[in-house]
């Protein structure tokens, strides 16, 4: 029987509400998929597109960005910037030809467990559904001689 | 007679050509992209362009690639394994076609340099497997002065085989070296024997427009002169003139891994960079361009020749050309000789 | 031209400005910067179709800052950048005089205001075939348009020209260079070449004009600037702002709006 592949997903996600959110999902006990690797930040502003990029690079298959809602950061105002931020960079990458439906954004508060668990599940389908990253991979070693 | 003097037709040169790539080696030579030419690995014979003055780039990059794989490592099964790349790997025989004689000098300049002290195990791979063959200059633009810095148009030196265009698409072949015969010898139906050819009949005639050794006299006393500040106004402080150039040689070690694998990789660097000299106190003894300016022409026609007998330009002039403000070198090093002060 | 001259000579000797930075004849029928300190000198600058570089980027050099007040002949994308690089407190009211010509006459515009007026009344004509090139790129698909982007920036190599000729670039330590953390490789493999490009064009969206200095210094014919375009049109188009337009027009990357418009994050 063909083995299933089994995405790497990477999720940067904000302290005060995702991460919070993710913990509730699991006091909760609502199962979801393990292929997520949670890294955890004060603020979705402080998250850098770089880190997008080098998650790829370093062999995710997909990324989560998650955060407070707007007009719910913890800092007031973090998230907006954020959100102006992967408007463009969203667009750029499209426009150099990089697979955007890989980078899955949300909003998730502490209150919201149960939607953590959805977000998860439905990206690691999605990227599943999606096949290994190949972007990056197939451009490691080019040009190296 | 010389029996290493041939004639070779172009057509049969084409054939020639794809009688070696379709042997395994790797074929470059100069081919148009983006409206301009450069040195790239060869599918299709037909492609080889032969009509200019000269590449963009140089083909410096066969011995000295951009971006080359020093060592690796990789964790497997718990033990980290180290590679020596010029312990495992093969490097390809590889022929650059199309190199004018300026670049052959270059390219011998630059294997000598790096095999001085400690011999440079890489480069030296690709040049012992690396042919070259070039084609003498018939034309000439008002950037080149090969003729000022000791090579010239139909300069032998550093080819395995140089071949001078001559009537009826035909091309007078000097079979120089051993690489050189032996791929002659491997594939001799195309080639005729040649009876004695005046070549300084067709190559590009160049005038001196200054002596290097007058430069490298004048610039041993230049140090603090204040010409270097008005000199390099315009420059900012790009890479591209070391890039294109195919003696500069500087170099940066970057170590690219994580903790599951790794490369050192040996890449390009540029004394024209602002941060190039910084050192990690903050201190950076070239902290204008004015400094990198000098730096730039002291190394290729002051220390270069008095530390290594060894000339640092053998004048393309690609440097000129491709500058995006236009710092032409050529025009700086005239000026110097005729002491008059640069803009 | 003759106006120019006359106006540079008067500029140097009433003591107003100490240096012009201008365009001059240079190699191979190009024309290059000139810096004319002296009267005499004057009459090496010169004007015609061939003055297309953007010589903003020399009014932050600090050896041409040095010298002391500059002039510059000014192309419409060159006083587009500078009303940009005054909004973000590069440059400050009365720190230059801007020489605009049209027609052998020459305009002196030093202060914010007809800095403004001048961008306005004269809006840079970029050339069709941009639009047209951006739109050629974004027709293809995902696939084509990630090979088309490959083959070019496959050409890179990280001479960083595009940098250096950008008057907007003036990061003292661009993040290229910083190794702690390392963001962008140095090295001038494929991978490396995305992550320059990828983050030139994030550092500048919104803030590049269009001027195609860029493409003009490539050594390798990448079409560079049209990353960098494309950047700043998805911010006119999303945020719309458009930069090089007021001198204290907040900037678009590092401010919001509560009502920014997305439809991607759930």
């Amino acid at each position: 029987m063909n083995d299933i592949f089994e995405p790497t997903v990477v999720a940067f996600v904000c302290n005060w509400c995702t991460y919070a959110g993710a913990d509730l999902t699991g006091t909760s006990r609502i199962k979801y998929a393990p292929n997520v690797r949670i890294v955890r930040f004060p603020c979705t502003g402080r998250i850098d597109y770089n880190l997008v990029l080098k998650a790829f690079e370093q062999g995710a298959d997909g990324v989560i960005v998650s955060g407070c809602h707007p007009n719910d950061c913890h800092y007031t105002s973090g998230n907006f910037h954020a959100r102006r931020r992967w408007i463009v960079f969203k667009q750029l990458m499209e426009y150099m030809g990089i697979d955007m439906r890989r980078v899955k954004f949300s909003w998730v508060s502490a209150a919201e467990g149960a939607k953590w668990a959805d977000v998860v599940n439905t990206t690691v389908q999605e990227i599943r559904s999606l096949g290994p990253s190949a972007e990056f991979s197939e451009m490691k070693g080019e040009g190296i001689a | 007679m010389n029996d290493q003097s041939k004639i070779i037709t172009h057509d049969n040169l084409l054939k020639f050509l794809d009688a070696l790539r379709t042997s395994g080696k790797d074929l470059y030579a100069p081919q148009r992209k983006a409206q301009k030419t450069f040195f790239l690995p060869v599918d299709n014979v037909q492609s080889i362009v032969f009509d200019y003055v000269q590449t963009t780039e140089s083909p410096k990059a066969l011995l000295f690639p951009k971006v080359e794989r020093l060592i690796s490592y990789e964790y497997v099964d718990g033990q980290v394994q180290v590679m020596d790349h010029a312990e495992s790997r093969k490097v390809n025989e590889c022929i650059l076609f199309g190199s004018r004689p300026c670049d052959a000098v270059a390219l011998k300049t630059l294997a000598d340099f790096f095999s001085r002290d400690v011999p440079d195990v890489f480069m030296q791979q690709r040049h012992d497997a690396l042919t070259i063959i070039s084609i003498s200059c018939t034309k000439k633009d008002e950037n080149c002065f090969c003729t000022s810095v000791g090579t010239s148009p139909g300069d032998t030196t550093g080819s395995d085989i140089l071949l001078t265009p001559v009537e009826e698409s035909r091309y007078y072949a000097e079979v120089l070296t051993e690489k050189g015969r032996a791929l002659v010898d491997a594939l001799p139906e195309y080639f005729e024997i040649s009876g004695p050819v005046e070549k300084e009949k067709y190559v590009a005639k160049l005038e001196n427009v200054f002596s290097s050794e007058e430069i490298t006299r004048r610039l041993s006393k230049a140090f603090d002169d204040p010409m270097w500040n008005d000199a390099s106004l315009r420059c900012l402080g790009c890479g591209t003139c070391a890039y294109v150039c195919p003696v500069c040689s500087c170099f940066d070690i970057q170590d690219e891994g994580n903790n599951k694998r790794g490369d050192r990789l040996r890449c390009w660097d540029s004394c024209g960079f602002a941060l190039f000299t910084l050192h990690t106190s903050g201190h950076n003894p070239r902290p204008t361009q004015s400094e990198r300016w000098r730096q730039r022409l002291m190394h290729k026609f002051s220390y270069m020749p008095e530390k290594y007998d060894l000339l640092g330009c053998v004048g393309c002039g690609r440097c000129s050309r491709a500058c995006p403000v236009d710092m032409n070198m050529k025009e700086q090093l005239e000026e110097i000789v005729a002491e008059i002060k640069a803009i | 031209m003759q106006a120019l001259h006359i106006k540079a000579k008067e500029l140097l000797e009433s003591g107003r400005v100490r240096v012009i930075i201008g365009y001059g004849e240079g190699s191979s029928g190009r024309v290059r910067p000139v810096f004319i300190r002296n009267v005499s000198e004057a009459e090496k600058l010169v004007w015609d179709n061939r003055c297309k570089q953007n010589l903003a980027v020399y009014l932050l050099k600090p050896e041409i800052k040095k010298i002391g007040m500059p002039a510059i002949v000014a192309t419409p994308a060159a006083v587009m950048s500078i009303v940009q690089l005054i909004s973000e407190n590069q440059l400050k009211n009365g720190d230059l005089v801007a020489l605009a010509i049209e027609d052998d006459s020459v305009t002196e515009i030093s202060d914010d205001v007809s800095l403004e007026t001048y961008v306005q009344s004269h809006p840079v004509i970029f050339p069709p075939s941009v639009k047209e090139e951006i739109r050629t790129i974004a027709e293809k698909s995902l696939q084509d348009r990630l090979k088309y982007w490959q083959d070019e920036l496959s050409r890179c190599i990280k001479c960083y020209a595009c940098r250096v000729a950008c008057p907007l670039c003036y990061c003292e330590r661009c993040i290229t260079d910083v190794n702690q953390p390392q963001w962008v490789c140095v090295a001038s493999h494929l991978q490396g070449n995305f992550e320059w490009h990828m983050n030139r064009a994030m550092h500048l969206a919104g803030r590049c004009i269009e001027c195609g200095s860029c493409t003009l210094a490539c050594p390798v014919g990448i079409p560079i600037g049209l990353i960098t375009i494309e950047a700043s049109r998805v911010v006119e188009k999303e945020f719309g702002q458009k930069p090089g337009l007021r001198c204290n027009a907040p900037s678009a990357m590092s401010t919001f709006k509560v009502e920014d418009v997305e439809t991607f994050i759930k």
